[in-house]
């Protein structure tokens, strides 16, 4: 669904900057358009997913200036200069993320709908605590619903991912001379 | 019907002064707006009427936590992962942290505000029984100046303020005197994690042998915006807490209380589990427990 109205440019919009997944972009689109709207239609990342809407279900969910944000409740205006991450920037060099790694092995995935908030609200917990306890996981998760896997193969896949970074995925994870490298 | 964004103007000024001096020049044409939780939820459901808005987020004055012997000033704008990561807050001021953490999800609080919380004046406000107990302070700028009120004074009826149009909620003041007290927070919601509350009480209270020498109360959901309960508090004030005693606070609670009935839940139940959470308030003073 379109929310952008008018799709014709109009010399009234602003120019906003900002960085996704470490490449330079710049729109002149509405600034109360929404950001996830701004990157499934005006940039083609259609990784982001919409669910609800309402900053209920987690499945927009990207990372803004390193914090976890619903990508459909930012007013893509508050995103100028900042710095933002997407599912399509979790791999690096087309190698796998390991949380997306240990989705694959461990049934994260099921209809996929969920699954990049899921790696995006991950990838903020590891990004903050790379070994985290499970009251940990499940604080990090539950803003991100899923309709399919009954949300333990998730978990499983979130502890998997955690278990398997070694000292130095850890830091590299959470370093952001990294993310802006992608 | 899905919002449109070209009908809705959106400006950031970058600064208070500009905020401030666009609020002037057109009072109550401008709706400010810090992390987006609740309008841009109205906007995608095609329910925003605000047709011009002007951002806060990103201007750092209204983000600042700062400190003095004193107080404690959070600036309106400061997030609820900033409050739960502020070593004051944890340490003085733990049942704002608490109800911090209890603000939707991780990606909630990193956008939701302080400031937005109480201007939306949700009668559920989840900081609100956490800041009526800590007897927080509010304040007010405008381009003619500063103004403070109590924060019991700040709600004066269902989402409604006593912010002027031409208004900023700036900070919100605590007084950095709990540091002895005993805490209490209890939310009762439908489940633990994203869910609104049912009934909520807050309090701090200090005890002199057993008698009870000071206290505060703070509520939601039992009225049409969150309230001290000055009644109840007064019912406790210097007595030593009996049967008798915690029977007359019931009574006074349930005087004091004007529950609202919505799809959440009915009068009746939030009655009776405002009681129970009194209850359950005193005995932990008596007794000592978690969350006490």
């Amino acid at each position: 669904m379109n929310t952008n109205g008018d799709n014709r440019r109009n010399a009234a919009w602003p120019a906003i900057h900002f960085t996704v997944n470490g490449e330079s972009r710049t729109v002149q689109v509405p600034p109360m358009k929404r950001l996830l709207d701004v990157l499934r239609e005006d940039l083609r990342l259609t990784g982001t997913k919409e669910g609800c809407g309402e900053g209920e279900c987690g499945s927009c969910s990207v990372r803004m200036n390193g914090e976890l944000v619903n990508s459909c409740l930012v007013p893509v205006l508050q995103a100028d200069g900042a710095d933002i991450q997407t599912v399509e920037g979790l791999s690096l060099k087309g190698e796998l993320h390991p949380l997306q790694q240990a989705f694959l092995q461990h049934g994260g995935a099921q209809c996929g709908i969920c699954t990049p908030g899921m790696l995006m609200a991950g990838a903020q917990l590891l990004a903050h605590t790379p070994h985290p306890g499970t009251g940990e996981i499940r604080e990090a998760l539950a803003g991100n619903l899923c309709r399919c896997t009954g949300f333990m193969h998730i978990f499983e896949s979130m502890s998997a991912a955690a278990d398997g970074l070694n000292e130095e995925q850890a830091k590299e994870r959470g370093s952001k001379e990294t993310h802006d490298a992608r | 019907m899905r919002g449109n964004a070209a009908m809705h103007d959106l400006v950031a000024p970058g600064s208070v002064t500009a905020v401030l001096n666009l609020l002037a020049q057109e009072p109550g044409i401008w709706t400010p707006i810090a992390g987006g939780t609740e309008l841009m939820v109205a906007f995608s459901a095609g329910r925003l009427k605000a047709a011009k808005l002007v951002s806060l987020w990103g201007i750092a004055e209204l983000r600042s936590i700062a400190a003095t012997e004193e107080w404690i000033s959070i600036g309106a704008a400061a997030t609820f992962l900033d409050l739960r990561r502020h070593d004051l807050i944890t340490s003085e001021f733990p049942l704002l942290a608490r109800a911090a953490s209890w603000i939707g999800s991780i990606a909630n609080q990193g956008r939701a505000t302080l400031g937005g919380n109480l201007v939306n004046g949700s009668p559920a406000a989840d900081s609100s029984p956490a800041l009526l107990a800590y007897d927080a302070e509010i304040e007010m700028i405008s381009v003619r100046g500063t103004r403070r009120v109590s924060y019991w004074e700040f709600h004066t009826g269902y989402k409604r303020n006593v912010l002027a149009q031409d208004e900023l909620l700036y900070a919100i003041r605590l007084p950095r005197r709990f540091g002895r007290h005993r805490h209490y927070l209890r939310k009762v919601g439908t489940r633990r994690a994203m869910a609104i509350a049912k009934v909520a009480l807050g309090a701090t209270t200090q005890m002199e042998e057993s008698a009870v020498k000071e206290v505060r109360l703070g509520a939601a959901s039992l009225a049409p915006y969150p309230v001290r309960l000055f009644a109840v508090e007064r019912a406790l004030l210097g007595k030593t807490v009996t049967r008798e005693v915690l029977r007359e606070a019931q009574s006074a609670l349930l005087a004091e209380i004007k529950p609202i009935d919505d799809i959440r839940s009915t009068e009746e139940y939030r009655r009776r589990v405002a009681v129970n959470l009194l209850g359950e308030f005193l005995y932990e003073l008596l007794h000592g427990g978690s969350s006490a």
